[in-house]
């Protein structure tokens, strides 16, 4: 590997690479004070980082090259290799351990820690939640919905405009949050599921900025880019509680739902309904000609991706108390798509691996923090670039209810 | 009218620099059938690159029009650096995986871009110094033509006309109209295609940063953040005039600034990005091949 | 003569100023196998795209005779998977499966015209939809079992040999039930082996009584599975008959057949 070649390979692209980034890493000018700084040392930390990760990144596509040489045994082996967290589930003595166990520390967790560690916690819950849902409308249907945050905006300003015009409360905002964020898709869906793949992801990221420039814009409807404020948090039978309880409630609710979406999306996953995402997903015009109505399919998809975030807009704007349009940009929308791709298209455990590490990450290692939007942005080229599959990639299943039928058969 | 006159030149300039981000979304288009999605943000850096020579040139107190040339020539070195070194790192791997796969890819590397610019240097919006002076020629209908906009016209087709004849006549844009038309059939008579597309990018994305300077000079002001929204409008313009072909670019973008211009004079300035996203559904919508596109059918 | 089950009648269709089908008659009846044949770009997949639903024809009828129903019914203007539902399933010249499911699952998919769960029902998994899941997994698994591809089950897709992969794509398409089967170029690209298992898996499934409408190049198979066949050039038909007036049809043999009669 570290032959003399590789390293004049290397030496090379670190070399180009400090060319690359001179002007903008290097020099830093104010143009008011007229005062020119030049920081070398940056010019250096380049050189070396671009040297060493020049070769990751060749060992890593001659990785890559090799196994899509060698594709039909590599895959067997990937499978056991890889999915020791699949085998685990797979076997329902592991399964209730692991998923007992999980549910234990999910439940004793905000008595263990403080309310700010529960907090950052719900929000990792609603992100896996957020995950999910974009995971059934990208990672099965293979629809890119760039503008997914636009209808968890419209679960957020419903709760929220609903409180504020006419005093309505969490409960019954919830489900009115989440169909309406599914009639938003179902009337965005019907004439924009017709277009290619890659026009799709424009034309729903146009969308979605539509609909948080009108949020902010509008301002006797949605109060303008000061957002809505004061809105209540979630009530229970109507009994007051403190800060601190109120957040542990939101919590459990969010557990909950969590655990409810899980639930949902295995069984969809594993459906009639979820066969033919797949299927549509792999080929168009052959699922079309196996008889599946291609609009009605997609549409499905999209209106209940959304349906799920108007939900988690809804806790959304319960937790916070407070929305404003700054919180529905682009990049609400990259940093879920990023949490699909990085856990695996297509794999519940995937997304929900993926938003932990994405959300508690940075949230734990603030000098990290910083650096979040870029780690996303380098996670979804590297992903794409190494392992289009997801640190989890999803797997066929293999019909275990088959076992059944087969003894039926034979 | 003089109003009118003034919106409809507005249109036109800013549709020349709509047109020369769009024309680098559409030749990529048509070469790779990728969406670059990160093209707006090498325009953010033809920008910024631009900011950072002139200030120094301006502190060492060269002369104007050198300070324009200079500049302008780093822009382009450098934007055309970056294009090329993206394809290199997040395209070319991709050359055979889904569209989609290399979508997201660009997506991520538009991200990338953007903080990478925001760590490296501010995310304030910065002062950008006016590189074009006020022509005393133009004395006399400056209330309603600027100097800026004309010389933003004037270097627009300029550019143009240079990339026509490149395209038509060499053998360099012979060979990028073979690749676009069967990139297989290109490989077959002997087109190095993985040359082709480094110079498209190339290409393109010198257009962009000649774009972002000229924005940046106009306007007065830059940010990080400029090219995600100049990319999606330059988008929308290669959309509208058909994407993947040259001369629709070019309409498309005249299209958008003239619409853009009278709608935000006429109607109303807060709704002016809303004007612009939703000719973009509309159009994707209804005529998704563009005014000038063909139309792709899938082939059974 | 049997009730023509598929019958066309004047397909044309025109591509700007190409006429790829002129006023093209067609008939199949119950239990036949019947070919259609032509030289390259003679306008075969174009028909099979036009009756399918995936292309507009611009003139001409096409029915579908159902014995269930026992009624007439127009495939002109329905979507794919309408006329999917009506009861003609299709194969493709390229195949065309979905590469990352498994074997059992493409089969599956082709259930789904057949079936109705819906969203609750993934849901709540009543009663109803347990039984057709299972219903779906036997089926499939029969299917799968007849064609010959029981072993492949689990295999995903993309990983079967070439000549499986083609059966798969039968299997698939005879998972809807179809009134009709459209094979366009089943053995394309088969080797002498695996065309001949081939005709014998076509003659199995027309035993059953299974109607089939076939596109092939294979001369051989074509003369020794059709009952009737006939011939396309330029979008017209030239010819229509049993094989043997078909060997014997001198504008047959001039515009296609000739050298490879012979041969």
């Amino acid at each position: 590997m570290f032959t003399l070649q590789e390293i004049k390979r290397s030496l090379l692209v670190s070399i180009w690479f400090v060319f690359l980034t001179f002007p903008l890493m290097v020099i830093r000018v104010d143009s008011i004070e007229k005062t020119v700084q030049w920081r070398w040392m940056n010019m250096v930390y380049v050189a070396i980082g671009s040297f060493l990760l020049s070769f990751v990144f060749r060992y890593m596509l001659q990785r890559k090259e090799m196994k899509s040489d060698d594709n039909g045994d590599d895959d067997k082996k990937d499978k056991t290799g890889r999915s020791f967290i699949h085998q685990g589930l797979a076997d329902p003595r592991y399964r209730n351990i692991i998923l007992g166990s999980l549910l234990a520390v999910a439940l004793i967790f905000p008595h263990v820690f403080s309310t700010y560690q529960t907090s950052i916690m719900t929000t990792a819950l609603m992100y896996v939640v957020l995950g999910l849902g974009l995971n059934i409308v990208v990672g099965l249907a293979g629809l890119l919905d760039l503008g997914y945050v636009a209808f968890y905006a419209v679960g957020a300003y419903t709760y929220a405009l609903l409180y504020h015009f006419f005093g309505l409360g969490f409960w019954v905002a919830l489900p009115i949050g989440g169909l309406l964020a599914a009639a938003f898709g179902i009337l965005l869906g019907i004439p924009v599921l017709r277009l290619r793949g890659d026009y799709l992801a424009i034309v729903t990221l146009g969308f979605g900025e539509i609909i948080r420039l009108v949020m902010e814009n509008w301002g006797e409807f949605s109060q303008g880019p000061s957002g809505v404020s004061n809105i209540p948090r979630p009530s229970f039978l109507g009994i007051d509680m403190s800060l601190d309880t109120a957040l542990i409630y939101t919590y459990y609710l969010m557990l909950l739902f969590v655990i409810f979406t899980i639930f949902f999306v295995n069984r969809l996953q594993d459906s009639r309904l979820g066969r033919a995402w797949i299927a549509l997903r792999e080929d168009e015009i052959a699922c079309q000609a196996m008889g599946i109505d291609k609009m009605k399919t997609k549409l499905v998809a999209f209106s209940l991706g959304a349906f799920w975030a108007g939900i988690v807009g809804v806790i959304f704007a319960a937790k916070t108390t407070f929305i404003s349009p700054r919180s529905f940009t682009f990049i609400e929308s990259a940093i879920i798509l990023s949490i699909v791709v990085l856990g695996g298209m297509g794999s519940i455990i995937g997304v929900i691996i993926g938003a932990f590490i994405l959300i508690l990450l940075p949230e734990y290692l603030r000098a990290l923090s910083e650096y979040r939007m870029l780690a996303f942005g380098a996670i979804l080229v590297c992903m794409m670039v190494f392992r289009p599959q997801g640190i989890i990639g999803s797997i066929r299943r293999t019909y275990t209810y088959k076992k059944q039928t087969d003894g039926e058969v034979s | 009218m003089d109003y009118f006159i003034e919106l409809l030149f507005s249109g036109l300039s800013r549709g020349a620099i709509y047109a020369l981000i769009a024309l680098g979304y559409t030749m990529v288009y048509g070469i790779i059938g990728l969406i670059n999605f990160a093209h707006g943000e090498i325009y953010m850096i033809g920008a910024f690159t631009s900011f950072i020579i002139a200030t120094i040139l301006t502190i060492l107190g060269f002369p104007a029009l050198a300070i324009i040339v200079l500049a302008g020539l780093a822009a382009v070195i450098w934007s055309a650096s970056y294009g090329y070194t993206i394809e290199k790192i997040a395209y070319k791997p991709l050359r055979h995986a889904p569209r989609l796969s290399a979508l997201i890819s660009a997506i991520g590397m538009s991200m990338f871009l953007q903080n990478y610019v925001l760590l490296a240097q501010t995310s304030d919006f910065l002062p950008f110094p006016q590189l074009i002076p006020d022509f005393a020629f133009m004395e006399p209908i400056a209330h309603i033509v600027g100097s800026s906009d004309m010389v933003i016209l004037v270097v627009t087709t300029v550019v143009m006309i240079c990339l026509t004849i490149l395209i038509k006549y060499t053998r360099i844009g012979k060979a990028m109209r073979a690749t676009s038309q069967d990139r297989t059939m290109a490989m077959l008579v002997g087109i190095n295609v993985n040359r082709i597309i480094s110079v498209t990018f190339i290409i393109g994305s010198s257009l962009a940063a000649i774009g972002g300077m000229l924005v940046a000079s106009h306007i007065g002001q830059i940010n990080f953040y400029i090219g995600f929204i100049a990319g999606i409008k330059a988008f929308t313009a290669a959309v509208l005039g058909g994407i993947g072909s040259i001369p629709g670019a070019v309409l498309g973008s005249v299209v958008l600034g003239l619409t853009e211009s009278f709608a935000t004079g006429y109607i109303s300035s807060d709704y002016e990005d809303v004007f612009a996203f939703s000719l973009l559904v509309l159009i994707l919508i209804f005529k998704p091949s563009g005014i000038l596109g063909k139309v792709d059918t899938q082939k059974v | 003569m049997h009730q023509p089950i598929l019958q066309v009648a004047g397909l044309t269709m025109d591509f700007g100023g190409i006429r790829a089908l002129n006023n093209l008659d067609l008939d199949v009846s119950e239990g036949e196998i019947v070919a259609l044949i032509g030289p390259n770009g003679a306008g075969k997949t174009t028909f099979f795209n036009c009756v399918t639903g995936i292309y507009k024809p611009t003139k001409g009828s096409i029915d579908l005779f159902h014995k269930k129903k026992n009624r007439q019914i127009s495939l002109l203007g329905m979507k794919p998977n309408q006329v999917t539902e009506q009861g003609l399933a299709r194969t493709f010249q390229n195949i065309r499966l979905f590469s990352q499911m498994t074997v059992l699952e493409n089969v599956m998919i082709g259930r789904h015209c057949r079936t109705k769960a819906f969203i609750l029902g993934a849901l709540l998994r009543d009663k109803k939809t347990m039984q057709e899941e299972d219903e779906i997994i036997q089926t499939s698994h029969e299917i799968l079992t007849k064609i010959g591809l029981q072993r492949y089950e689990n295999e995903i897709a993309k990983n079967l040999p070439y000549g499986a992969q083609r059966r798969l794509e039968i299997a698939r398409a005879l998972a809807t039930e179809p009134v009709l089967l459209l094979l366009d170029e089943p053995a394309a690209g088969m080797n002498p082996q695996e065309t001949i298992e081939l005709v014998n898996l076509i003659q199995e499934i027309a035993s059953e009584g299974q109607s089939i409408l076939l596109i092939e190049h294979d001369m051989k198979l074509v003369m020794s599975l059709s009952e009737r066949i006939f011939v396309m050039d330029y979008g017209k038909k030239i010819a229509q008959g049993t094989p043997e007036e078909i060997r014997n049809n001198p504008a047959v043999i001039k515009a296609y057949l000739g050298e490879e009669v012979d041969a």
